[in-house]
């Protein structure tokens, strides 16, 4: 029988959930890493037992962690993330020009086929690799060509926060940074390009079309059709068919198109999920309800998976990184929230449970199937 | 013989649980401590200094002797009580409530 093992990351730590397949009875491990925030903690698809955590806090900066053995022991590896050459500089929130400065890891990106190669996005935005495990990292530097001059913090800091690997072409990455849009590379990160045709930013960008600055919270692709993209953007919930070559909107009729994941069915490429709030400024399920929707059609016609969540007087949010799914049969999801529970669902989301109710704010979740 | 004392992150990230005994040579400064401590002590870098700019960061602070060393030129001798191990080489985790 196969063991689930979910990976949660926290505002205090980082907690390891473990059951078999059937995902009704679990064991929980942790705090590790206690008191400080674990932006992401992700295992490695070659090496499962290989597992990266991004450790940071307000005092003592940024430490990287990697396990070899499933998260029982850890050791730090490199965390000088330094970018390449001359930083330069970017908007500030005065229209000033600011130096880039790094502040933290919040995702952290294994390659599907070697255990020591991992992408780390960081805040400010830039992409970094590692080749050695995570020894040492140097920056992919010709994303910050593409108008990085023109990118801005929005309120939640300019954060590379997604990075989907091509699952059909091992030289194209796509990214998305908040406040700047979404970016794709087909050299294997030499040279980068905006693809971000079709967004609209009406009430954030005096350009509501504009090449860059849209305020993208999440992308998702299915493995089968690497093509299609899934995206929840600040406002509005979007869909590319060429890569991100241009976007439709497929927001339909959820109950607000506002929220910050976004994914994709482990065996349904046209089945994805978004966990909707109420707005910009009301960052809470609408009604106090915590709503799970589902669209099978790729987009559009959404349904709302409410059996065994909240349905009122829940005002907790879903993070970006905070939302995963699992690759059994029947097909699993979780998500944590901002309130410290973590819910699954082993049918596709048509019911919930709760595996903790009290944790630490959620800030990533993960999940690996072991045989 | 230096003596560091590490806030509890510290202690257990180096993986310690008392004061680290470091064997420097005079001049001691803090740049000296600092060095010999990351020297020992690899998975330290960056926590107390910034990783760029070497720089202490901002929610740390080292104090000595009852006094806040923070703001002295990181090249300044420290006082001779901690040159000889009398007192130590205290490494803070500024306050920050709320």
């Amino acid at each position: 029988m196969s063991e689930v093992r979910v990976l949660v990351g926290t505002r205090k730590g980082a907690f390891i959930l473990r059951s078999d397949e059937g995902r009704k009875d679990w064991a929980v491990e942790g705090p590790l890493f206690p008191g400080w925030e674990i932006y992401h903690i992700t295992g490695t698809p070659s090496d499962p037992n290989r597992i990266y955590a991004s450790q940071s806090g307000g005092w003592f900066g940024q430490l990287i962690q990697r396990s070899d053995d499933g998260g029982k022991t850890w050791e730090t590896v490199g965390n000088e993330f330094a970018y390449d050459g001359v930083p330069g500089t970017h908007q500030w929130y005065d229209g000033t020009q600011h130096p880039w400065e790094f502040k933290r890891v919040w995702h952290l990106e294994p390659s599907p086929t070697d255990a020591d190669s991992v992408y780390a996005g960081i805040e400010d935005a830039a992409l970094f690799h590692t080749d050695d495990g995570g020894k040492t990292w140097h920056e992919l530097p010709g994303l910050r060509d593409v108008k990085g001059n023109l990118w801005q913090p929005g309120a939640g800091g300019m954060c590379l926060h997604t990075i989907l690997l091509s699952p059909d072409n091992p030289n194209r990455i796509f990214v998305a940074i908040s406040a700047a849009g979404a970016f794709r590379t087909d050299d294997g990160g030499t040279s980068w390009r905006p693809v971000n045709e079709g967004l609209h930013s009406d009430y954030e960008l005096p350009d509501a079309a504009a090449e860059v600055g849209h305020c993208v919270h999440s992308i998702a692709l299915h493995p089968s059709r690497p093509n299609i993209l899934f995206m929840q953007k600040h406002w509005d919930v979007m869909r590319s068919d060429n890569a991100g070559e241009s976007w439709h909107e497929v927001s339909g009729n959820l109950p607000s198109d506002f929220g910050f994941p976004i994914a994709v069915h482990a065996h349904e490429p046209n089945t994805i999920y978004v966990v909707p709030i109420t707005s910009d400024s009301h960052h809470f399920p609408p009604d106090g309800k915590l709503r799970v929707y589902r669209s099978r059609s790729g987009g559009e016609e959404w349904e709302a998976l409410t059996n065994g969540l909240p349905q009122s007087n829940c005002y907790v949010n879903v993070l970006r990184n905070a939302l995963a799914v699992d690759s059994l049969d029947s097909c699993g999801l979780y998500f944590g929230t901002t309130g410290g529970q973590v819910y699954v669902s082993s049918d596709s989301g048509d019911n919930w449970m709760p595996i903790v109710h009290d944790l630490p704010a959620v800030l990533s979740v993960e999940v690996q199937v072991l045989p | 013989m230096i003596r560091v004392t590490l806030p509890t992150h510290l202690r257990t990230l180096a993986n310690v649980t008392g004061p680290i005994e470091l064997q420097i040579e005079e001049p001691v400064t803090q740049r000296a401590i600092l060095d010999a401590l990351e020297s020992a002590y690899p998975m330290l870098r960056g926590t107390i200094r910034d990783m760029a700019t070497k720089e202490r960061r901002p929610f740390v602070r080292f104090f000595a002797c009852g006094e806040d060393l923070s703001h002295e030129s990181i090249d300044a001798a420290v006082p001779a009580e901690v040159v000889t191990g009398a007192e130590p080489f205290r490494v803070i985790g500024a306050m920050a409530g709320g």
